[in-house]
């Protein structure tokens, strides 16, 4: 699966940073969101994926039965996932604010506002 | 000793408080620590004059065997000596010429601290402690300098000041470190000393250099001489402390101390003795062409200050000898000096000698202690100037090779200028016909002439009694310099002989010079273009310079364009780890086998579409609806691939999402590209550029055999350990919580920082 | 904003929030041998309160919480954080995990640990953060 997600991965890298080079503001936001999932998915991905094997002990077990997947990497890309959300409604309302203010959604022309 | 060093620190904070209570009197109780001080280091001359060297260690930071050391010699007596007792009659000087000036307060707080900053440099063992003092010195008096504030031109004297002797101090650290190699990785300054073989360090020439560079722009030595008579903005006091014993003596100090361990190669010996015996003749030139007390002062110091350079890169005993003596002389004539001009210009409103005349009557004991002081720096007998010029004469005769000729004839001609400066400033103010001064003239108060009168006395007591300072400071302190102990003595008689002569030739041709001197003046009028090719002017050029590159680089680098920045940034990466993944991936990266099933095939193709069609579609709605599908499908590879707490966490936050978009995106205007279509093309490269990176990445990474994943042990402290069967919560709560409490806080700020936004926007709505 | 005019939405609200946070409340202590936690509870009943402020509005949301959504972030906060402090009067690491096994009448052995406190902290502040958001979003818009 892993060559599979090499491109995916990609692919999402590709266009979230293609949307964040456009000048209009919310295609910037889409590429955001973009960047994030890509970024939790690369990590993901390259700690090592495995089918149904969840980071879970049965009742009275120390150990998950027939091997698991590795939690450490589910752990961190579990908190990024909640900051991610929490970063990107900063970014929006701050977007935001910053177009009522210039009045101007083109990022091009927002270049020399200096309010 | 570490009290002594630090005192001037802590009184340095108490110094504002204690001159409000105190009001007029501040400055005599102020005085009383230099005084003691004074009196401290007077106790280890006996120790000192049996030649001894004492080093003091204290533990700072014992754990790292790091020490705050002191070294106590001749020279850093000598200087620690001259610091607290001038400083003595500074402060109390400074509490008659500011009397009632709303800043004292700031005033006293910054001298305290600049005196143990000057301490601190002189008394420190550690090369580091003594380049961090360094620095304090040149941050202090940038603030001394610049105290009267209100002025544009003080302000930018000051930063003159201080951004000439910064530079240079960086080169110090430099040359410092390298010394420190040089001597095998000794910090010390006593380790340093007893280092054998620096000359055969390879960088010496380098080293030296730098060291030097450091060095003159601190002692104001040509070509970076200009700073120092703008230094003059500063109050008299300052200007007092600053030129006669401390801040400007300190690239002296430095080339003394060193003298034994680096000196002694040609470079050493004639980077110094020219550039000395040139700074040495250009201050005397600049000084005859003065009119001002201060600056006339202000350059005969540049000429003292090479005149010591050169003695110390001359290097033999006598010029050592004659270096040693010649700073306590200075030091002595050159602080009263100072003192008188404030006092001239404190009761008559002018710092203009030319408009001064006949002050004798009013003024008797200023010029009195003008005369003696005078004396002193013309030279003449029977005073200890005399003595320090007689041994000069004598070192440059004996200075060896070219630098003989070069440096007699030199140190006559700025010799006789000086003679003629020192009849200047002793008679003009005070001889003649009374003149109208902006003020009424009468004796200035004794605050102001306890200082001058003392240290004039004690020129003419130690020019008398010569064995005094020859045993107790001069000795000692050339000992330290040398290497090898010496006997020195101190006589105003040594016989008819050259330097005699020469002694006589320049007082004959001074006082010449002087009753012609209104002459001579009216010709360098007419010389301005000096000040047009000054070093002053080279000074601007490179302040100009620099905000020039400054802009430029700035307009290049930050100009605004959010497409730039990413795309400069994006292709930094792919440069760099390109380069890298090209250089160390050997076989062309395996595509391993695609055991994918169908199902998982068409999710991971559902975010790829997905993706594609978010960037190129016109619908606002659409890319909204499609990021929906690429999350969930996200969500749906975590689950599949064994993580349901990501699928789930993936699900919610995907849902918030939308709602924070449907909230604030659809208040937003269109969805426009407004690029032009090759602009689009450049960005597709540069996006298809990472991505096809990314891609080879995480190939790259899958193909490596992974080592053991350190959270094997994790899984195993799960259920006994962490009573917990969900072993990503027990990380997230247990074995990471730190982590996890600083992930939380920073969600919480984000949220703050979205409500303080909000917030903002609604009381300006309301305004 | 406008509460959407829909009957459907706000009979399903009314209906689907006390059941989502009693769900989250279930995924919250559960989180720590199945599936869940402190992260997803929050994110679960934060995704309950928003459904109400759209099926109704924000200031009835508000009521409805009982709390300033950034109180509780700063209680949560606060939980959080004081979760690693008993560890350290016990002259351990801070954030040592401790447990302590209690008998309550009726249910039986319960075990309370410095964990589940910092569980519940991560909950509020979740809840706390994005209501903070949503809440003042939706306010700028009535």
């Amino acid at each position: 699966m892993e060559p599979l997600m090499a491109f995916v991965v990609g692919g999402l890298f590709a266009a979230s940073i293609y949307m964040m080079l456009r000048r209009s503001l919310v295609k910037l936001v889409i590429g955001l969101i973009l960047l994030s999932n890509a970024a939790n998915l690369l990590i993901f991905t390259v700690s090592g994926m495995q089918r149904g094997l969840p980071p879970l002990i049965a009742p009275g077990d120390t150990l998950p039965a027939g091997g698991w997947a590795d939690p450490l990497p589910q752990a961190l890309v579990l908190t990024a996932i909640v900051i991610g959300f929490g970063v990107l409604a900063f970014a929006v309302v701050l977007i935001h604010r910053a177009y009522v203010v210039v009045k101007e959604d083109d990022l091009e022309k927002m270049r020399s506002t200096d309010t | 000793m570490l009290l002594a060093v630090l005192s001037g620190f802590i009184l340095c904070t108490l110094a504002p408080w204690l001159t409000r209570s105190f009001g007029d009197r501040a400055g005599w109780l102020l005085s009383l620590l230099p005084a003691a001080l004074f009196i401290y280091f007077l106790t280890w001359i006996p120790t000192i004059a049996q030649g001894e060297a004492v080093i003091i260690h204290y533990p700072w930071i014992p754990g790292l065997d790091i020490n705050m050391s002191f070294l106590v010699d001749g020279l850093s007596l000598l200087f620690a000596l001259l610091i607290s007792g001038i400083g003595t009659f500074i402060i109390i000087y400074a509490g008659g010429y500011l009397h009632g000036h709303k800043d004292l307060p700031r005033f006293y707080a910054i001298m305290f601290a600049f005196m143990a900053s000057m301490l601190g440099l002189v008394l420190s063992d550690n090369i580091i402690a003594l380049f961090v003092f360094w620095e304090l010195t040149s941050v202090t008096s940038y603030l001394l300098i610049g105290f009267l504030h209100e002025d544009k031109d003080n302000r930018w004297f000051a930063l003159q000041g201080l951004l000439v002797t910064v530079v240079g101090g960086l080169a110090l650290l430099a040359g410092l470190l390298m010394l420190a190699v040089a001597a095998g990785g000794e910090y010390t300054l006593s380790g340093i000393l007893a280092a054998e073989d620096i000359h055969a360090y390879p960088f010496y020439t380098g080293m030296v250099l730098a060291i030097l560079l450091g060095t003159f722009t601190k002692s104001a030595q040509v070509p970076f001489h200009f700073w120092l008579p703008n230094a003059m903005a500063a109050p008299t006091p300052v200007s007092a402390f600053l030129h006669s014993a401390t801040m400007v003596k300190a690239g002296v100090f430095l080339m003394a101390r060193l003298n034994p361990s680096v000196g002694g190669t040609d470079l050493w010996f004639y980077a110094l003795g020219i550039f000395g015996a040139l700074t040495m003749l250009t201050g005397s030139v600049m000084a005859l062409r003065s009119t001002g007390l201060k600056a006339i002062l202000a350059y005969t110091t540049v000429m003292a200050l090479g005149t010591l350079t050169m003695l110390i890169g001359i290097g033999t005993e006598q010029a050592i000898i004659a270096a040693m003596t010649f700073l306590l002389a200075h030091a002595l004539y050159k602080a009263a000096l100072f003192m008188l001009a404030g006092a001239l210009d404190h009761e008559t409103g002018t710092k203009d000698v030319t408009k001064m005349g006949g002050l004798r009557q009013v003024m008797p004991i200023t010029f009195l202690a003008a005369c003696l002081a005078a004396l002193s720096l013309a030279g003449l007998p029977p005073l200890f100037g005399f003595i320090g010029k007689e041994l000069m004469f004598e070192a440059t005769l004996g200075a060896g090779g070219a630098l003989a000729a070069f440096t007699s004839l030199l140190a006559l001609l700025s010799a006789i200028m000086i003679v003629a400066m020192a009849a200047v400033f002793a008679l003009r103010p005070f001889t003649g016909r009374r003149k109208e001064t902006p003020k009424t003239p009468h004796e200035a108060p004794l605050s102001m002439l306890i200082g001058p009168v003392t240290l004039a006395t004690l020129g003419l007591v130690f020019g008398l009694f010569g064995f005094l300072p020859a045993a107790a400071l001069v000795g000692p302190a050339v000992a330290a310099v040398y290497g090898d102990p010496i006997t020195v003595e101190l006589y105003l008689w040594h016989g008819i002989n050259a330097p005699l002569m020469m002694s006589i030739a320049a007082v004959i041709a001074g006082l010449v010079l002087f009753a012609k001197w209104d002459t001579v003046l009216a010709g360098f009028k007419r010389l301005t273009f000096i000040d047009r090719f000054g070093m002053e002017r080279g000074y601007e050029h490179a302040m100009d310079g620099l905000v020039a590159v400054a802009e430029w680089q700035t307009r290049l680098l930050q100009n605004g364009s959010m497409g730039n920045y990413l795309t400069t940034i994006v292709l930094t990466i792919v440069g760099l780890a390109g380069w890298t993944l090209l250089v160390h991936t050997d076989t062309p990266i395996p595509l391993g086998l695609f055991d994918v099933n169908l199902y998982e095939a068409v999710v991971a193709g559902l975010v790829v579409v997905g993706a594609v069609f978010a960037s190129v579609t016109t619908s606002r709605l659409g890319a909204v609806a499609t990021l929906g599908i690429i999350g969930f499908s996200i969500a749906l590879i975590y689950v599949l691939f064994s993580a349901p707490d990501l699928g789930t966490t993936q699900i919610m936050v995907e849902t918030l999402t939308v709602i924070l978009l449907v909230l604030v995106l659809f208040r937003l205007p269109g969805f426009i590209d407004y690029s032009a279509p090759a602009t689009r093309i450049k960005d597709a490269v540069v996006a298809v550029a990472l991505g096809g990176l990314m891609t080879l990445l995480i190939l790259a990474v899958n193909d490596v055999p992974v080592a053991e994943p350190i959270s094997d042990q994790l899984v195993h402290w799960s259920e006994p350990e962490g009573h917990g069967r969900n072993i990503v919560n027990v990380i997230l709560v247990d074995f990471r919580a730190l982590d996890t409490l600083g992930e939380i806080f920073v969600i919480g700020l984000a949220a703050i920082g979205v409500y303080a936004m909000i917030r903002f926007r609604a009381e300006d709505k309301a305004q | 904003m406008k509460a959407m005019d829909s009957l459907i939405l706000r009979t399903a609200a009314r209906f689907l929030l006390p059941l989502l946070l009693l769900f989250s409340l279930f995924v919250l202590l559960r989180g720590h041998d199945e599936p869940g936690g402190g992260f997803i509870a929050g994110l679960v009943a934060a995704v309950g309160f928003s459904l109400y402020v759209f099926a109704f509005n924000a200031g009835d949301t508000r009521e409805l919480m009982w709390m300033d959504p950034r109180v509780m972030l700063g209680w949560g906060l606060l939980l959080a954080t004081l979760s690693g402090l008993p560890a350290i009067l016990e002259g351990k690491a801070f954030f040592t995990a401790l447990w302590w096994p209690v008998e309550v009448p009726l249910i039986g052995s319960v075990t309370l640990s410095t964990p589940l406190v910092f569980d519940i902290g991560v909950y509020l502040v979740v809840i706390g953060s994005v209501m903070a958001i949503v809440l003042a979003l939706a306010e700028v818009e009535e």
